[in-house]
Formats: C-alpha cells, structure tokens, sequence
C-alpha cells in the first residue's frame, strides 16, 4: 500500500528505535502522554513499548471519543431509540458501550428499538430522506475530526427541508481536555503524574491546525510533537520528544507535516463556527464537568437539535465504585491498576468504556499487550529479578 | 409423452417465484424436486427418490459434518451461496483428513424468491459438488412466508472417510509444530463486506470460496502425520488459531511478516478499520505439523494450485496462559486475540 508501508517500515522503526536508545539518558524518566486513542491503538497494534527503552514511558491520555462520553449522554441517547422512538444512528464503536443498568444500544436493538450502525453521518440524512414518516436522529460523537461532517449533513438537512432529521450533538473540543489535564492536581501539585510531553492528535490537528497548542508549550512548558497514527510517525514523536526534553525546549514540534498545518483546514473551521457553538461546561467522564470544552448546535439550527426536538433527561448515575475509567482517561493509572480488568472487565463484557472502543487503553491493551503480564507476573514472583 | 405430462403446470424457472406450495408436500413440491433439484443433482442414489440415502463407504474412520449458509448477499464476487454451501462442509469434512464423499441438502426458502435465482444457486451447488467429488444424495425444502426468511438458506451435511492411519485434531498439537497456512487471508470477507448495503465499495477481490478436498489429499499423502488442519472461517486467522491454543493448552508466536495477504486486502481493510487477521476465509486452511516435516509439507502445499502461497507462519510453543503472539512487521510484539463480537469501524 503506497503511502501507508512506508510508515510502518521495520527497518525504520529500529534505526529510530536505536537513536531514541541512545539519546534517553539513562538517569532521566521521560513520561509522555499520546492523547489520541488512535496513537494508543498503534501503539499497541505495533508493539511500540517493546522498540523503547524502559525510562521512557507512554502515559494513555483521554482522546478516546468514545471513553469520554459520560454515561448519562449514552443512556439519553437510549432513550431516544425506546421511548421516542426516533431511529437512532449511530457510529459503530458506540453500540456496545454499556451505559446505566446494563443497558446499551444493541441491547436496545435486540429488543426492538430502531438503533443503526453509520459509517458516516450522511448515511443517517440519507435514512431520514428514505423514511420521511420516521424521525431521524444522528447520535453524534467523536473531536475536531468528525465535527466538520456533523455540521455539514446539519446545513445539508436544512438546505433539504428535512423535518424528520435532527443530531443529538456530543462533540467535544481536544485542547480544553488537555488544559484540564494539566491544571489537574495530579499534575500540577501533588506529582503523581509526571508528565514531560505530549504527542499532539492527528487527525483533529489537520483540522484545527498546530497553533492552539502554543499555549501548553508556552504556558505550562510542555513540549507537544504533532504526529501521525501510524506506527514510524509515533517512533519519530517520541524521539523528537526526548530531543526537546534533553535540550531543555518546551516547543510545538509537526511531525505530521505532511497533513498538518498552522492553521489547519479553515473551510471546516468555518462551517463548525457556523453551526455550533461552546456549551458553558460539558460532562467528561473520567475528567468531570469541564467548561467550555464542547459544542452545541446554534439556534439558527434549533429544529435540527434533538435536545431542544425531544425531552431528554440527563440523569446522573453512579459508575462501578471499582471501574477505573476515570483515572485511567487522566493517565492517573493504567489499565494493569484496575482490579476488574481481565475479570470480570474485558472487551466481551465491558463494564467500563475504556475496555469498549479499539481506542480505549484498556481494550487495546487487553488485545493487543496482554502478554506482557507473564512478565508482569514472574516480576511478582521473583521480587529480586 | 406420458413421462412429460407428469404436471400439468409448468415450472417457470425464468419469472416464476417460490410459492408456498413449493414445500407443502404436494405436487407442485414434488415437481421443483423433480425438475430442479434432481435435474442438476443427478445420481443414482438421489433417483431412489427415498426419504433417505442408503450408500456404501470404504473401510476407515467416518466423519460428519453439518454447515447452515445465511450469507447475505446470496451472490457476491467469486461464488453464491450455493457454492459456499458445498465448500463450507466439504471442507469441514476434509480438516480432518478425510475424503468427503456424500451431501445432504437443506433448503429454506423465502415465498416469493426467484425460481430463476434458486436455480442459479442449485447450478452452482452442482458444479462445485462434482468440482469436490461429492454427491448430494438426500435433501429437504422448507417455504416461509414471505418476511420470514432471506431469500435463501441452505444447511449442508457432508460424510467422508478417513484414510487409514491418518489421525489429526488439535489434541495432537504439541510445543515445536510449525504452522502453516494455505494462502492469502481476508478475501472472502472483503468481498462480501464490499458488496454490503451502505458500504459498497470497488474491489478486485473475489471470494476465496473453494473445496480444499484436493489440497488436504495431496497433503496427507505426502505427510500423513500432519498434527492438525482447520480452515479459518468466521473470526479469521486469529479465531482458528485462538481455539486451536486453548483446545490443545499451548501457546503460540506467529510473525506478521509471514502471513500472506493480498494487498487489496490490506487497502480495504485499512480504510475499514479492520484487521485482516479477523476477515473470514472460505477456501484456506491453516496446518499443525512436526517441524521436521515443515518444509516438506511446505512444497507439497505450494505445487497445489490451491496452495500456491503457502507459508510457514509459525510455531506452537508451551504457554499456560495459551496466548497467541504475533510479531509485528514493525519490529515490536502483540497478543493476536479473539474478534469481539462484530468487527466494527473505528470512528476517528
């Protein structure tokens, strides 16, 4: 596959591998965070960890759009498909995500409600277009990536006409999480998590470009290295990290220049600045209420606004005391902390969201790094190896 | 004369449709017997027109097996569910060493399905069971109204006799087997999935559905001592080696850059999000032998067309928490798990 082999090359990966060795000074602990769920994935799917050495080490951070989603918002979203009635698309990662007493959309779907698997929004318009006596609802989730495409089928709906087709939005803004993060406790005073850098998104940089994270760099003087999801763009970031961590730089670095740019895509910036504005604070699960760091639809919009087209409650609820989504999302834990990961928590009966989607640091870890727990275990056994 | 006038109403295999008629034991039930089925089916032992078949096996262990087909759609690039539904027990049959032999034949079908359609699929049942060296000897056909089915299922039974001295199943894999597999993985589910509503893609992949009897033969021949063959079918590669590990309480370590994969493959499965080790497979197997015996069963594989791109993927190892490992064409290590339910898209 042209443009994609070259980004996964072997030979690469150990001649990056090697520099990073050399270059990690072996008194120092480089901790960094990837704050998309897609770099977790690759990181995993590739077997990164095995290519670094053991003082650097990659903390999971919260862009997982899935995981972040507070169960409130998914029981509300099941509502919609039993009460309401409407058919409910959504994207396929969120159907299995279990919200409050075991219910979740399949779930919901096997017992006859109208739940859709999309794989994209505009197949939802074309679902409303085709059952005109229906209502139309697109569950939407998800970052900066696949919010151009929810504003886009909104205005697309209205140029239509469409009077059976609303989304019940859910988009959420990356740099307001990352803000969140370092202004933790954790971070800021109490030092359980170190944090040194991070590898800034992909994808939902090529839309709002590398500018917005001059201020981490600037402000909280932590180096961020815009990179690629494929495994050598993850390679190159981290070394690109250790580099400005040994030379006392705290800068914005593109790796991912070849879709990244200053000011990202500013056709999609501007059809999201039409048709969405900030909400005043939005729930995150694992990083609580956070102001300002999600959309919602602008009024001009209103009848394709299925929180102000149905009665939604928004009933909080309680998690399982023992899940750890929420330290984990925060990077405060990983997924081996967890006394429910692996048993009874796995990817066949998920009881928290990080153990649902691909790109959740819990399901990626138990698919694809597992096997590192004989390690793991024989560490436990021999306390002196 | 008399012989042609048996019905009085002809069947119209251009326009007609499945009637409810058609399985209500009646006339109009024994005359799509008679025209179609029995008509591309033929031989002696379905003539008997018996509620049972009643034939003779050589000496050597029997073996059984049963496969229901619901695939939608019935036609896609590279075979139909008539096909299929031959490949998918003869090649159940043949895992074990077996030479398959005989069929049974169980059509459900929807009221209202295209006669011209359900001939077309018993076509294709025909030639792919005379291509597998079988006969389809016994048979039954159930109609559902309309809404109550797709179109058209089928369930097969095949039985095929072990030649003797032949004894595999994934007791017999130990620590040390090399493992094997056939050809390239993912072609029949992307062909399938490239055919879906909603998601209709251009490909040039076709199905890999075929009958591996051949294959297996050619195989056992030359080593009889193969420890274990399996086909990957639903859940991929990583399902077969998966149950495989547990069954037989080993570990395994396969490496990524051995196992084939076309790259149109690769290109379908990336932009779906998918891992080409989890796409189903109709017409590959995967095999557990000695590793002394490896390369030889290697060339054997490989001067069968059925086998051309044979590779050596790997070995089983002793691992008691029965993991399978792969390593990564990038250079690090991951556990090549189970599919969880569907294999969805990722979202972002």
């Amino acid at each position: 596959m042209k443009y994609v082999d070259e980004y996964r090359d072997g030979q690469l990966a150990q001649e990056i591998a090697a520099k990073i060795c050399a270059e990690a000074q072996p008194e120092h602990e480089y901790n960094f965070m990837e704050f998309c769920g897609g770099h977790t994935h690759a990181i995993f799917r590739y077997g990164i960890p095995d290519l670094l050495p053991a003082n650097v080490k990659m903390i999971h951070g919260p862009g997982c759009p899935v995981c972040v989603l507070p169960i409130p918002r998914l029981d509300a979203a099941i509502e919609l498909a039993v009460t309401h009635e409407v058919i409910l698309c959504s994207y396929g990662d969120m159907l299995r995500v279990p919200g409050s007493r075991k219910r979740s959309l399949l779930k919901a779907k096997a017992e006859g409600a109208d739940v859709r698997m999309v794989y994209s929004c505009m197949d939802a318009l074309r679902i409303a277009q085709e059952n005109p006596d229906k209502e139309v609802v697109f569950f939407a989730i998800g970052f900066e990536t696949t919010t151009p495409p929810t504003a886009l089928v909104i205005n697309q709906a209205k140029r239509l006409g469409l009077k059976n087709f609303s989304v019940y939005c859910n988009h959420v803004l990356t740099p307001a999480a990352i803000s969140n993060i370092l202004e933790s406790p954790e971070v800021r005073e109490l030092g359980i998590l170190p944090l040194d850098g991070f590898i800034g998104p992909a994808h939902v940089s090529t839309v709002i470009g590398s500018q917005p994270y001059h201020y981490f760099a600037d402000e909280y003087q932590k180096p961020v290295v815009i990179a690629g999801f494929e495994p050598l763009d993850v390679l190159q970031a981290i070394l690109m990290l250790v580099r400005q961590i040994n030379q006392g730089r705290a800068e914005v670095e593109n790796e991912f220049a070849r879709a990244v740019t200053y000011e990202g895509n500013p056709k999609a910036k501007q059809v999201v600045a039409d048709t969405f504005e900030l909400r005043r604070s939005f729930e995150w699960r694992g990083l609580g209420v956070v102001p300002y760091s999600a959309l919602k639809i602008k009024q001009a919009f209103a009848e394709f606004d299925a929180e102000q087209r149905f009665t939604v409650d928004y009933l909080s609820t309680r998690e399982n005391k023992a899940c750890e989504c929420g330290a984990i999302l925060r990077g405060v834990k990983s997924p081996r902390d967890c006394s429910l990961f692996g048993d009874p928590c796995t990817p066949e009966n998920p009881l928290g969201s990080c153990m649902v989607s691909s790109e959740g640091a819990c399901a990626a870890y138990y698919s694809y790094g597992r096997f590192q727990e004989r390690t793991f275990a024989s560490d436990k056994s021999h306390p002196a190896a | 004369m008399s012989e042609k006038r048996r019905y009085t109403n002809t069947l119209d295999l251009r326009k007609g449709k499945v009637e409810m008629v058609h399985g209500s034991g009646g006339k109009a039930m024994a005359q799509l017997i008679d025209e179609l089925f029995l008509n591309a089916f033929s031989n002696p032992w379905l003539e008997q027109m018996n509620d049972q078949a009643c034939f003779d096996l050589p000496a050597g262990k029997v073996v059984m097996a049963t496969d229901s087909h619901v695939i939608s759609p019935l036609f896609f690039p590279g075979g139909d569910i008539g096909s299929l539904s031959v490949h998918g027990t003869v090649n159940d049959v043949a895992m074990s060493g077996a030479v398959p032999k005989y069929l049974s034949a169980g059509f459900i079908l929807e009221e209202g399905y295209p006669l011209a359609d359900l001939a077309r699929i018993v076509q294709s049942m025909a030639t792919a069971a005379e291509e597998a060296g079988v006969a389809i000897v016994t048979g039954d056909t159930k109609v559902v109204e309309r809404g109550k089915g797709d179109g058209c299922f089928i369930t097969t039974t095949g039985v095929g006799v072990v030649p003797v001295g032949v004894s595999m199943g994934s007791a017999q894999v130990r620590a040390g087997d090399k493992i094997l597999v056939s050809g390239s993985l993912g072609d029949h589910g992307v062909a399938i999935m490239s055919q879906r509503e909603n998601l209709t893609f251009e490909t040039t992949i076709e199905s890999d559905s075929q009958s591996l009897h051949d294959l297996v033969a050619a195989m056992v021949e030359v080593v009889p001592d193969i420890h274990c063959l399996r086909d990957p079918t639903r859940g991929g590669l990583s399902a077969t080696l998966n149950e495989i590990a547990q069954q037989a309480q080993v570990g395994m370590q396969i490496y990524e850059t051995e196992i084939p994969v076309k790259p149109q493959v690769k290109a379908a499965c990336e932009f779906l999000g998918l891992d080409p080790l989890f796409v189903a497979n109709e017409g590959k197997l995967v095999a557990f032998c000695p590793p002394e015996k490896a390369e030889q069963l290697l060339a054997v594989m490989r001067a069968h067309p059925k086998g051309h791109d044979a590779t050596i993927i790997g070995e089983v190892m002793e691992d008691e928490l029965q993991f399978v490992q792969m390593k990564t064409a990038f250079g690090g290590s991951r556990m090549v798990d189970w599919i969880n339910g569907e294999q969805l898209p990722r979202i972002c």
